[in-house]
């Protein structure tokens, strides 16, 4: 008899027996295996081993990294669900309002299919805010990829990518893109910003984190916890298919060449099913005391919802799969245990309130069905019809109770230093032409144009400027929302790296008028078993925790995506770092871009920089070198104060950060992301400092921003910073149509279109 | 006596995603009333105007609009069509009436194959209909798409037709010259078209969106030119 083809695989019988073979190809250590034996008190049967291999995957249980986690301050007044404690965590932002919002990455499966890998990541964060009980209202994501042009050829030593290896990063990033604007678009939620890199260590492994938000009532929070005895429970959303089997356990290995086989893990995404859930769940939430507990079924599936739901209520949970609506016939119940497929969600109803969901659900044409009940000892049963019990294991140690690992970390040889007298000074006006057509700092308007970023009518500040601001209409509120992380810098010195991403992000907020509230991470590592990534993973940890406790941003939630590693090596250390704020007043929305010639253009903040880590060393010297700039906390924080102080006093008419590029890039930056180019002139005398041009015009020290004012205010603005100890200079005014740089030695000038057009120009050029 | 405030009835699909940003924009912007109502629904008694509102109803699923028209309301929306009510379908909404044959012609694929979310400037072509009839003629507006399958295709004879007629209310142009150019049409539509009504005037479907320019905080208030006139007009039909 031949076998039907489209069966997974490698898909095991239930009666196949438990060999050291079986348990390492689940990803189980022989440790582990003889905890599963002592937990159950008995060897497990295959479904069963199948079930823990994905709960204790790195994926699900955070077995390697949750100790480090436990670092992060995860308190404050404003938070109302912690870190950890549910799917998402839940702010304050005022007038009996919430946000929930989190990050979360689809990485390995975008690197086996971007299309429907970036698609189902989106799919999959937006579970994760209407399982909360909040109406998402905006997304965002941080994607790298590797390089899309030719780098300089010193810039990589012998291995430069292949004409092969750009064309393939093009293929990811374009599908990528599209994958994100398909779910995105169809379900009606907006894409208001984001940041997107390019790097040869992300060659073969791109990272695509997305990160959505959503608001609520407080009295609104819904709880993914199975509680009261004899409840039932109902699947809800999309059929059981064979897709995304165990897509959690592949997450948590490295990426080869054999990856492409394991193109079944990755699931298939239906926004539109998804758009009907959402609403669904919303509806039926909204209706008082029908719903006891929700949860999503992301990764794991139905095993994880059953196991995490019992867990958090303290209770058991008893489904029988024979009533789990299914898509293909024959499935056994470790495949439909362990599918990822999309669009689902495990509802308990409080009973006696079956008819509200069964009304909710016909109305909306979705499948569902009661599949079980909630019981009161504690185990995670499943039936499977005529076959009887097909697993039966403690909901609690299944959920709670997967080892942590401690692996050994060691600091890896020092990242090489830049010596400044070997490295030539570059001619500064081309430098700047072809800084600004780098695809890491070019205009990202060939992505943005391609994601709604209008629907729900709140995108108050579009994508490209310093951060997205999005008015929540049914909560009266204007929020500040970012993603960012410097990946060189965390490469270079992790540790300061990552209070640089945090930082950043504040500093992006503040520009916007925003006070920053609080953040979501997602850390992007390499395999954790190696000591070298494994630092790099434990000092980004502790810089994060250091800098969101000094900024007084709790850690709300986010993912850890580890096993990032190409044939070649690990990627860079990439802790993005999500960050919502708040606005208090629609008039104290601040925008990046000059606005009125005459203006007076100020710099908070150092004008020192230096070129250790700068896109100027590393894209036109092909040189990944540090040290990075000197950054502390204090002044960072002093400097953010200070500038939001002088936006609600109504003294600003644009503020811009000086990350990617230096202050030449930022400059021209302010000419030509408004409504209209503008142009500017200004003098950056550094008499007594000895500073070469390159390292003046495109160093990237931190903590510095360019604001503007009228010239009757800028005397009181600079008094203003002075006066709380910053260094503050005037730099020149607004008008004209060139960008004219003055330095000690030199005049240097662009056309504010020519500047315009190299940056507008570059993406479509390399994409379209 | 100042006439009583029309009621709008904004349909929603499965799949809509603008119904609610159409009922907001007619509450909170225009102060119109506005009530969502569900595509099983077999009449649209007690409404002065109808919008179709955009979004990816039936997920897009066969084609744009091909599934919607088959929803019970759209026999209540024909009804209205034909007593003279206006009706507008926006995006979504304009695919969903041509494939209901409330209006000629069809939507397919941008020219670039992208899904395209801007601003633009359309040129109103004429006053002559309910919802152009606030503005002045060739007058530029500014109005935001956000569609992967808005380039509007007709025969010849169709277009010439429509030309003939008067029925194209609104066109791509670029913002400086004020003149439809191949740069300025976004996704390749047949004579720059953007938006049409039918023979008897009452029936538009346009791809760009007013109900998303209807707040100065979202970059414009061109929308509501459109809303308030299509208020106007139901409010004298109703007398």
């Amino acid at each position: 008899m031949t076998q039907l083809q489209f069966a997974f695989p490698s898909t095991p019988v239930a009666s196949s027996p438990i060999t050291p073979e079986v348990v390492a190809e689940h990803g189980l250590t022989q440790d582990e295996f003889q905890r599963i034996v002592q937990i159950l008190g008995r060897e497990p049967n295959l479904t069963e081993l199948g079930i823990f291999s994905v709960m204790w995957s790195e994926h699900c249980s955070y077995k390697n990294s949750r100790l480090e986690l436990r670092k992060f301050p995860t308190t404050g007044p404003s938070v109302l669900v912690k870190a950890g404690e549910e799917n998402a965590g839940v702010i304050d932002i005022g007038d009996g309002w919430g946000v929930a919002f989190k990050m979360e990455s689809h990485n390995h499966p975008s690197a086996v299919e971007p299309f429907q890998g970036a698609a189902t990541g989106v799919g999959g964060i937006i579970r994760d805010i209407f399982t909360m009980g909040a109406r998402p209202v905006f997304l965002l994501n941080s994607l790298r990829f590797g390089p899309i042009t030719e780098p300089v050829p010193s810039a990589w030593g012998t291995s430069t990518p292949s004409a092969a290896e750009i064309a393939t990063n093009r293929r990811l990033f374009a599908g990528v893109v599209s994958g994100i604007a398909h779910y995105g678009n169809c379900i009606g939620l907006p894409t208001i910003g984001g940041e997107i890199y390019f790097d040869p260590s992300y060659s073969g492994n791109p990272l695509v984190n997305v990160f959505c938000a959503g608001v609520l009532r407080h009295e609104q929070i819904a709880r993914g916890a199975a509680t009261g005895i004899g409840n039932p429970v109902f699947y809800v959303g999309a059929e059981t298919g064979r897709d995304g089997l165990a897509g959690a356990a592949f997450a948590s290995r490295e990426l080869t060449e054999e990856s492409k086989e394991d193109r079944p893990a990755v699931q298939v995404g239906d926004p539109f099913k998804e758009k009907l859930l959402l609403e669904a769940c919303l509806e039926l939430l909204a209706i008082d005391g029908a719903v006891a507990g929700i949860q999503d079924m992301g990764a794991a599936g139905l095993t994880c919802s059953t196991c995490e739901t019992a867990s958090r209520g303290g209770t058991g949970v008893e489904i029988d799969l024979a009533l789990v609506p299914q898509r293909e016939r024959g499935m056994n119940a470790y495949e439909i245990l362990l599918s990822e497929s999309q669009e689902r969600m495990l509802i308990i109803a409080n009973k006696g309130r079956e008819a509200d969901v069964r009304r909710v659900f016909e109305k909306w044409e979705l499948p569902y069905a009661e599949i079980g009940r909630v019981t009161d000892d504690g185990m995670m049963r499943v039936r499977h019809g005529t076959l009887g019990v097909v697993a039966e294991i403690p909901a609690r140690q299944l959920a709670e109770e997967a080892p942590l690992y401690k692996p050994a970390a060691k600091e890896p040889a020092p990242a090489p230093r830049l010596k400044l007298a070997d490295l030539p000074v570059l001619d500064c006006h081309e430098s700047l032409l072809r800084l600004l057509a780098h695809p890491n700092l070019a205009s990202r308007r060939w992505v943005y144009r391609q994601y709604d970023h209008m629907v729900r009518g709140g995108c108050v500040v579009a994508p490209g400027s310093d951060a997205a601001v999005f008015y929540v209409r049914e909560a009266d509120k204007f929020l500040a929302a970012t993603s960012d992380c410097n990946a060189t810098f965390c490469a270079l010195q992790p540790r300061q790296g990552a209070m640089m991403a945090v930082a950043e992000a504040a500093r992006n907020l503040v520009c916007s008028g925003a006070q920053p509230i609080a953040v979501t991470d997602n850390l992007n590592f390499g395999n954790p078993n190696k000591p070298e990534n494994f630092w790099q993973l434990r000092e980004c940890v502790e810089g994060l925790a250091e800098a969101c406790r000094a900024f007084n941003t709790p850690v709300t939630g986010g993912n850890v995506s580890l096993y990032n590693e190409s044939p070649q090596a690990a990627i860079d250390p990439t802790p993005t770092v999500g960050m919502v704020g708040i606005i208090q007043e629609e008039k104290h929305i601040t925008r990046a871009h000059f606005r009125d010639a005459g203006d007076a253009i100020l710099l908070i903040g150092s004008i020192s920089g230096g070129l250790g880590g700068s896109q100027y060393l590393l894209q036109l010297h092909g040189r990944k070198e540090g040290p990075l700039p000197r950054f502390d906390l204090k002044s960072e924080i002093a400097l953010q104060e200070c500038v939001l102080a002088l936006i609600r006093m109504g003294l600003v008419k644009s503020a811009h950060d000086c990350s990617e590029g230096g202050l030449a890039a930022a400059l021209a930056e302010c000419c030509f992301v408004g409504p209209a180019l503008i142009g500017a002139s200004v003098a950056l005398g550094t008499r007594n400092l000895d500073r070469r041009e390159d390292d003046l015009l495109f160093g990237e020290a931190p903590s510095r921003i360019i604001v503007t004012t009228t010239g009757a205010n800028a005397a009181a603005v600079l008094a203003l910073a002075q006066a709380r100890e910053l260094q503050a200079r005037s730099l020149g005014t607004v008008g004209g149509d060139e960008l004219v740089i003055h330095t000690d030695t030199t005049r240097h000038a662009w056309s504010v279109a020519e500047l315009h057009a190299a940056w507008s120009g570059a993406l479509p050029a390399l994409m379209d | 006596m100042p006439s009583p405030a029309p009621r709008f009835g904004v349909l929603q699909f499965p799949g809509s995603n603008c119904d609610q940003d159409c009922v907001r924009s007619l509450r909170d912007d225009c102060g119109f009333e506005a009530e969502l109502v569900w595509h099983g629904s077999w009449s649209l008694e007690g409404f002065d105007a109808i919008i179709v509102p955009g979004g990816f109803s039936y997920g897009d699923y066969l084609r744009c609009g091909a599934m919607a028209k088959h929803s019970p309301v759209m026999g209540a929306v024909q009804r209205l069509a034909y007593a003279g009510l206006p009706i507008i379908g926006i995006c979504n909404g304009f695919q969903i009436l041509c494939e209901a044959g409330l209006l000629p012609g069809a939507l397919v694929r941008n020219r670039s194959l992208h899904y395209i979310c801007e601003f633009l400037s359309l040129r109103v072509e004429t006053t002559d209909s309910p919802f152009t009839s606030h503005c002045h003629e060739g007058q530029l507006l500014r109005l935001p798409i956000g569609h992967g399958e808005g380039c509007y295709f007709a025969d010849e004879a169709t277009l010439d037709e429509l030309e003939a007629n008067r029925q194209v209310l609104l066109r791509y142009v670029d913002p400086a010259s004020g003149e439809p150019t191949e740069g300025s049409n976004p996704n390749g539509s047949k004579r720059h078209i953007a938006g049409i009504c039918n023979r008897e005037r009452n029936v538009f479907g346009l791809m760009p969106h007013p109900d998303r320019a209807s707040h100065s905080r979202l970059g414009s208030i061109d929308g509501k030119l459109i809303f308030e006139a299509m208020a106007e007009a139901a409010r004298s039909a109703a007398v």
